[in-house]
C-alpha cells in the first residue's frame, strides 16, 4: 500500500512482525514500518473483533496499538523501530498487566 | 545551544517556563522567552522538533523540500534558531498533567506543576509559567466504512512522507475539504503517486458565507498560493464536487468509495482513501488543566478562552497557536512569541517599555499573518452532514465502536451532555479519550436536543491525558491521595511493573 521514495537513503533495520522477519528503515516508527511492509491491518478491536490499522500516525487515534517485545497497548506510530524488535498483532483488549 | 534531556531524572526540579509542544508556536515561545533570560523547558512528544507541520524538516533532503513545498522548508530556519537557543529540550516526553502546584508535594515557590514522563520515569516539575502549544487535531470525519484499514487521515499520509519517505503505492483517493486536502494532493502528485480522484465535499453554500471576506483574502499571501495549488491539482487529477454523502466499501480492507450526489452516485475503485475536513484545536491538555473554553461557530469546534497575549482562564497558563484556535503556522509562531514575551514581562525579566516595543512588532506581524483567515474558515467549513452522519449505522466512537444510531437513542432519553452520554454508552471512554469522537458526539447531542453545542459542552477531561504506565507512576514521589487522583487507584506492592492505565476511566 506504500512504497519508499527512491531518494531516501536510510540504513535498514530488521524486526519481526508476528514472528516473520521484516525490514524497515532507520528512523521508521513501528506503524510506518508495518505499512511499508504491506500490513495495513495491525489489530483487532476488543468489541467486535473488526480489523483496524494505523489511522492518524500522530499518536491520537490509538488504532495502531500493537504488542512490542511482549508489552501490549504500545502505540506503533509513536515508537521507533529498533533492530531485533518483536512486534505482534494485538488481538482484542489487552488488559493492564498482561505481559508475557 | 539547546540542552537535550533524555530522562526525567535529568530535569531540573523547577523552570521559569515550561512550554508544551514543539511546533511553530511552542518553538517560537521557547526561543523568545529564553532570549530574555528565562530558564525554559520545552517538552514535546515527538522524535524531533517541528510539530506536525515541520515534521522531520531538519532531516529533509532537497528532493523532500521540493516535494513538500516552500511552506514546509520555512520550518528549517525556525528549527535552526531553536537549536541555537539557550534552553532545555525534552523530546519523546509525555506531558500528562498541568495544574496548580500541590500543597503537599510542591516547593511553595512555584505556582504550577507539570507532570512529565520521559525515558520511562514520570515526574512532577515545578514552573512559574506554562505555555501550551499543543496544536490541532484533524477533525473527525465519520461516514460508513471510515474505520476500515486502507482509510487513513490525510495528515497520516503527510507524516509518512515527511518522516519515512513513504508514499501510497496504489490508486489513491482523497476526500473532504480544506486547503490541506489540496496541499496533500499536490504533494502526492509531485511524488508521482497515482491520485485518481479528489472528492471535494465543501458545501456549495459556503461561497455565500465567505464572500464578505473575499477582499482581505485576495490581498493575503494565501490567495496566490491557494490558486496555484488548485490549478496544479485540477490539471493532474479528477476533482469531483457536489458530494452529499460518501461511503467506503470493501471487505475488511478498503476497495472503493461510493460518492452520492444529488442526482446520481459514483463508484470509484481504489486502494487507499485519505480523509481530511479541516483541523480543530487539540483540547485535551488545555481542558485537563482547567482552562475555560467556548464553542466557536465559525470553526465549528471548541477552543479555549484566551486574551490577546494568549493568557487562559488559569493563572500562569497561556495557550498559543492552533491549540487556541486555528490560525496556521506563521500566525502560530507570532502568537508563541507574544506568549513567551508576556512570560518574560510577568517574571520581571524585561521592563514595560521593552515589552511594549517588542509586543507591537510581534502583534503587527501576527495581524498580517491572520489576514484571509476568516475567508478560509468560512469557505472550507465542513458541511453539517459530514460532521454529524445521518446514517445511523456509522461508527462515531472508533475505540468502543459506538454508532450514531446508538448515540441518538441515548440522546432521546434526554441526557444533558457528553459526559452522561459517555456513562450510558462508553462513547469516548476508549484509549483515544474522545479525540476522534468528541466533536461529533457533542454536535449530535446538540442537534438532538435542539440547542447550540456550547450549551452541551465537551467531555470532562482529567489528567493523565495520555496513558502513563504504573511503573512510571510508581516512581513519582507523592502521596497516596495524589496517586489515586492520577491513576484512579493505588497499586499495592506485588510482582513487577504493570502496564498502560487510562487513569480516570478506571
Ligand atoms: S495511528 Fe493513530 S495513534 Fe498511532
Amino acid at each position: 500500500m506504500f512504497r519508499r521514495l527512491p531518494d531516501r537513503k536510510e540504513s535498514s533495520v530488521s524486526f519481526t512482525f508476528d514472528g516473520v522477519p521484516t525490514m524497515a528503515c532507520q528512523g521508521d516508527s513501528v506503524a510506518s514500518a508495518l505499512l511499508a511492509a504491506g500490513h495495513c491491518s495491525t489489530r483487532r478491536t476488543p468489541v467486535s473483533g473488526a480489523v483496524r490499522g494505523p489511522y492518524c500516525m500522530m499518536g491520537v487515534c490509538f488504532e495502531c496499538l500493537v504488542k512490542i517485545d511482549g508489552r501490549p497497548n504500545r502505540q506503533g506510530c509513536m515508537t521507533t523501530v529498533v533492530e531485533g524488535m518483536r512486534v505482534e498483532t494485538q488481538d482484542g483488549a489487552a488488559m493492564p498487566g498482561q505481559e508475557e | 545551544m539547546i540542552k537535550d534531556i533524555q530522562s526525567a531524572a535529568n530535569l531540573a526540579p523547577a523552570y521559569d517556563l515550561v512550554v508544551v509542544g514543539a511546533g511553530p508556536a511552542g518553538l517560537s515561545a521557547a526561543i523568545e522567552a529564553s532570549t530574555h533570560g528565562l530558564a525554559v523547558l520545552l517538552a514535546d512528544e515527538n522524535e524531533s522538533p517541528g510539530g506536525q507541520i515541520y515534521r522531520s524538516v531538519d532531516r529533509a533532503s532537497d528532493a523532500d523540500l521540493t516535494r513538500m513545498g516552500p511552506d514546509y522548508a520555512a520550518g528549517r530556519r525556525l528549527i535552526e534558531r531553536f537549536r541555537g537557543a539557550d534552553l532545555s529540550y525534552a523530546r519523546r516526553a509525555t506531558v500528562w498533567s498541568v495544574g496548580p502546584a500541590d500543597e503537599e508535594t510542591g516547593d511553595g515557590a512555584h505556582a504550577l506543576e507539570v507532570g512529565i514522563s520521559l525515558g520511562g520515569i514520570a515526574r512532577p516539575i515545578a514552573a512559574d509559567r506554562v505555555i501550551l502549544a499543543t496544536g490541532a487535531l484533524e477533525r473527525p470525519f465519520p461516514f460508513p466504512g471510515w474505520t476500515m484499514p486502507g482509510v487513513m487521515a490525510a495528515g497520516a499520509a503527510q507524516i509518512l512522507m515527511k518522516s519515512s519517505g513513504l508514499v501510497p503505492s496504489g490508486r489513491t483517493i482523497l476526500a473532504g475539504t480544506g486547503p490541506l486536502l489540496y496541499l496533500l494532493a499536490s504533494q502526492l502528485l509531485r511524488a508521482g503517486v497515482s491520485v485518481i480522484a479528489v472528492v471535494d465535499t465543501t458545501p456549495v453554500e459556503n461561497w455565500r458565507l465567505a464572500l464578505p471576506h473575499v477582499l482581505s483574502f485576495a490581498t493575503s499571501p494565501y490567495a496566490l498560493k491557494g490558486l496555484k495549488l488548485l490549478l496544479e491539482v485540477h490539471r493532474h487529477t479528477r476533482v469531483i464536487r457536489g458530494a452529499t454523502a460518501i461511503e467506503a466499501v470493501g471487505s475488511g480492507q478498503f476497495s472503493a468509495l461510493r460518492v452520492h450526489r444529488s442526482n446520481k452516485s459514483l463508484h470509484i475503485e481504489g486502494d487507499l482513501l485519505l480523509l481530511h475536513q479541516g483541523i480543530a484545536p487539540n483540547l485535551n491538555l488545555t481542558l485537563a488543566a482547567g482552562c475555560d473554553y467556548v464553542w466557536d461557530e465559525r470553526l465549528a469546534a471548541f477552543r479555549p478562552n484566551v486574551d490577546g497575549r494568549g493568557a487562559s482562564s488559569v493563572s500562569g497558563v497561556s495557550i498559543a497557536g492552533d491549540a487556541a484556535g486555528i490560525v496556521g503556522a506563521v500566525a502560530s509562531a507570532h502568537q508563541g512569541e507574544l506568549a513567551g514575551l508576556a512570560a518574560a514581562l510577568d517574571l520581571n525579566r524585561i521592563g514595560q517599555s521593552v515589552y511594549e516595543q517588542r509586543r507591537a512588532q510581534h502583534a503587527q506581524k501576527l495581524a498580517r499573518a491572520l489576514r484571509g483567515r476568516t475567508f478560509i474558515d468560512d469557505r472550507f467549513r465542513p458541511g453539517k452532514t459530514f460532521r454529524v452522519p445521518e446514517d445511523d449505522g456509522t461508527i462515531i466512537c472508533r475505540c468502543e465502536e459506538i454508532t450514531a444510531g446508538k448515540l441518538r437513542e441515548v440522546a432521546a432519553l434526554g441526557v444533558p451532555g457528553p459526559n452522561q452520554m459517555k456513562a450510558f454508552t462508553r462513547c469516548g471512554m476508549g484509549p483515544c479519550q474522545g479525540r476522534l469522537c468528541g466533536l461529533t458526539a457533542v454536535e449530535l447531542l446538540a442537534q438532538c436536543r435542539g440547542v447550540p453545542p456550547g450549551e452541551v459542552g465537551y467531555y470532562r477531561l482529567r489528567p493523565p491525558i495520555k496513558p502513563v504506565t504504573l511503573s512510571e507512576l510508581a516512581a513519582l514521589p507523592h502521596t497516596e491521595a495524589a496517586t489515586i487522583a492520577v491513576a484512579g487507584f493505588v497499586e499495592r506492592a506485588h510482582d513487577g511493573a504493570q502496564d498502560a492505565t487510562y487513569g480516570s476511566h478506571r
